[in-house]
């Protein structure tokens, strides 16, 4: 063990060495370390906040669906309730109708049988002047007796 | 390669000296010749194998590093990226597990003890006779290719280090702090010679010790290393049990050479935090 000059050269050495690592060589990766691991932790921190945003869309999703759904029924409720109602009007709308037309038929049967016996009376009439006629032959004068037998026409 | 020294005492003193370039005892310059000739030529000598491979080691970890920094992309990273940054990563946590004050070098600072001990240890993977060998057949005498072996290498680490504790200790906590620090505990105020004495020994202690264990675990692998070595040349039987011996210590000093630039990584960054902290 004999010490020597390269006891100075050594140090000299290492202290160039140290200075030119610490200059040149160890910031230049550390920084590149140290930017990837932020970016790593931005990303994962993205990626987080992704999957947070697709759970509320999601969520968003199913309540428009609900509400969707609860409308469709409440139209469909509506709907069926309007046909309902739609068949009831056009129900009595028919029951009205039917009854004005049975009306009519009535009073035109009325009006028939009216008429029907008018005439009838007419020809009982004529009928029961002409009997009058033959049995009492010139007796009877029809002008004369017109007023009975207008009294008779109204009896029958 | 053993039968090619005249003993083996030769042998593993050969292997055990370093490349030295100094002033000769009659005034030129030159290539220490032996250990002896190597202690005469004083502090002003310098170790050129321990330099040369330092530095290329150093320079091959920055060159990688920068490259990879030059290209750092906050995307995908790929081959050369990815494993730098993994290696910046356990750094930087190891760091932030020790270190709990805001300081810009210290993480740089373990990221390159960490790395240049891990590269000066691995050179002991090599089997030791490759590069002294062929060191000889280009003309070169002596050659000790672990630098961490030579105690040059791990006390210019562990007194810089030092330096840099003792001037965050004065900028953290003012001269007198850290003289307070020193004096007034862990005994009362009166007795503070004493604990001058105590907390100043504990002081030195730090740098010795953190180069002295690297060199000293790195020395003796390498020392088992050579004996091992010296079995080649005692036969066919011997050689082939030294190769088995070779591979497992190998495969053993993978461990030692990690975990001991692990412990000097640590230890660096506990002094620091020690010298940040206002308290003990």
């Amino acid at each position: 063990m004999n010490f020597n000059a390269t006891l100075i050269g050594q140090s000299i050495t290492f202290i160039l060495f140290v200075w030119f690592c610490m200059k040149f060589v160890w910031p230049p990766i550390m920084n590149a370390l140290e930017t990837r691991k932020k970016q790593i932790a931005d990303g994962l921190a993205a990626g987080d906040r992704g999957k947070h945003e697709l759970e509320l869309a999601a969520k968003k999703a199913a309540d428009k669906l609900r509400d969707a759904k609860a409308q469709a029924g409440e139209v469909i409720a509506q709907a069926d309730k309007r046909a309902a109602q739609i068949i009831e009007e056009a129900k009595i709308a028919a029951k009205e109708e039917g009854e004005r037309q049975l009306a009519a038929a009535q009073a035109n049967i009325a009006q028939e049988t009216n008429r029907a016996r008018e005439s009838l009376r007419d020809q009982v009439a004529a009928l029961a002047v002409a009997g009058a006629e033959k049995i009492l032959r010139r007796e009877v004068n029809a002008q004369t007796h017109a007023d009975l037998l207008g009294q008779l026409k109204a009896e029958l | 390669m053993a039968s090619e020294y005249h003993s083996s005492g030769e042998y593993i003193k050969h292997h055990l000296q370093n490349l030295t370039y100094g002033q000769h005892a009659d005034g030129t310059w030159g290539i220490a010749s032996g250990a002896e000739e190597a202690a005469a030529m004083g502090f002003w000598a310098i170790n050129v194998d321990s330099m040369l491979f330092s530095i290329g080691l150093g320079v091959l970890f920055l060159f990688f590093f920068r490259m990879a920094a030059k290209k750092a992309t906050v995307g995908v990273p790929t081959g050369l990226q990815n494993f730098v940054e993994w290696v910046i990563e356990f750094i930087n946590s190891t760091v932030r597990g020790s270190f709990s004050h805001q300081n810009a070098l210290v993480a740089p600072l373990a990221l390159t003890v960490f790395l240049w001990v891990f590269l000066m240890n691995m050179m002991d993977l090599i089997p030791v006779d490759w590069l002294p060998y062929a060191a000889s057949m280009a003309g070169v005498p002596f050659l000790k290719v672990v630098p961490t072996t030579d105690p040059n290498v791990t006390f210019g680490m562990s007194l810089s280090i030092f330096f840099l504790v003792l001037y965050y200790s004065v900028k953290m906590k003012g001269a007198g702090g850290f003289f307070s620090e020193l004096a007034f505990q862990p005994f009362p105020k009166f007795l503070f010679p004493v604990n001058l004495l105590l907390e100043g020994v504990g002081l030195i202690a730090k740098p010795i010790s953190l180069a002295l264990r690297l060199f000293g675990n790195m020395y003796a692998g390498e020392m088992i290393f050579i004996l091992i070595a010296l079995m080649y040349g005692g036969g066919w039987i011997l050689a082939a049990f030294g190769g088995v011996l070779q591979w497992a210590w190998a495969v053993f000093h993978i461990l030692i050479i990690t975990l001991q630039a692990f412990i000097f990584m640590t230890l660096t960054i506990v002094y620091l935090d020690m010298a940040h902290a206002e308290h003990h």
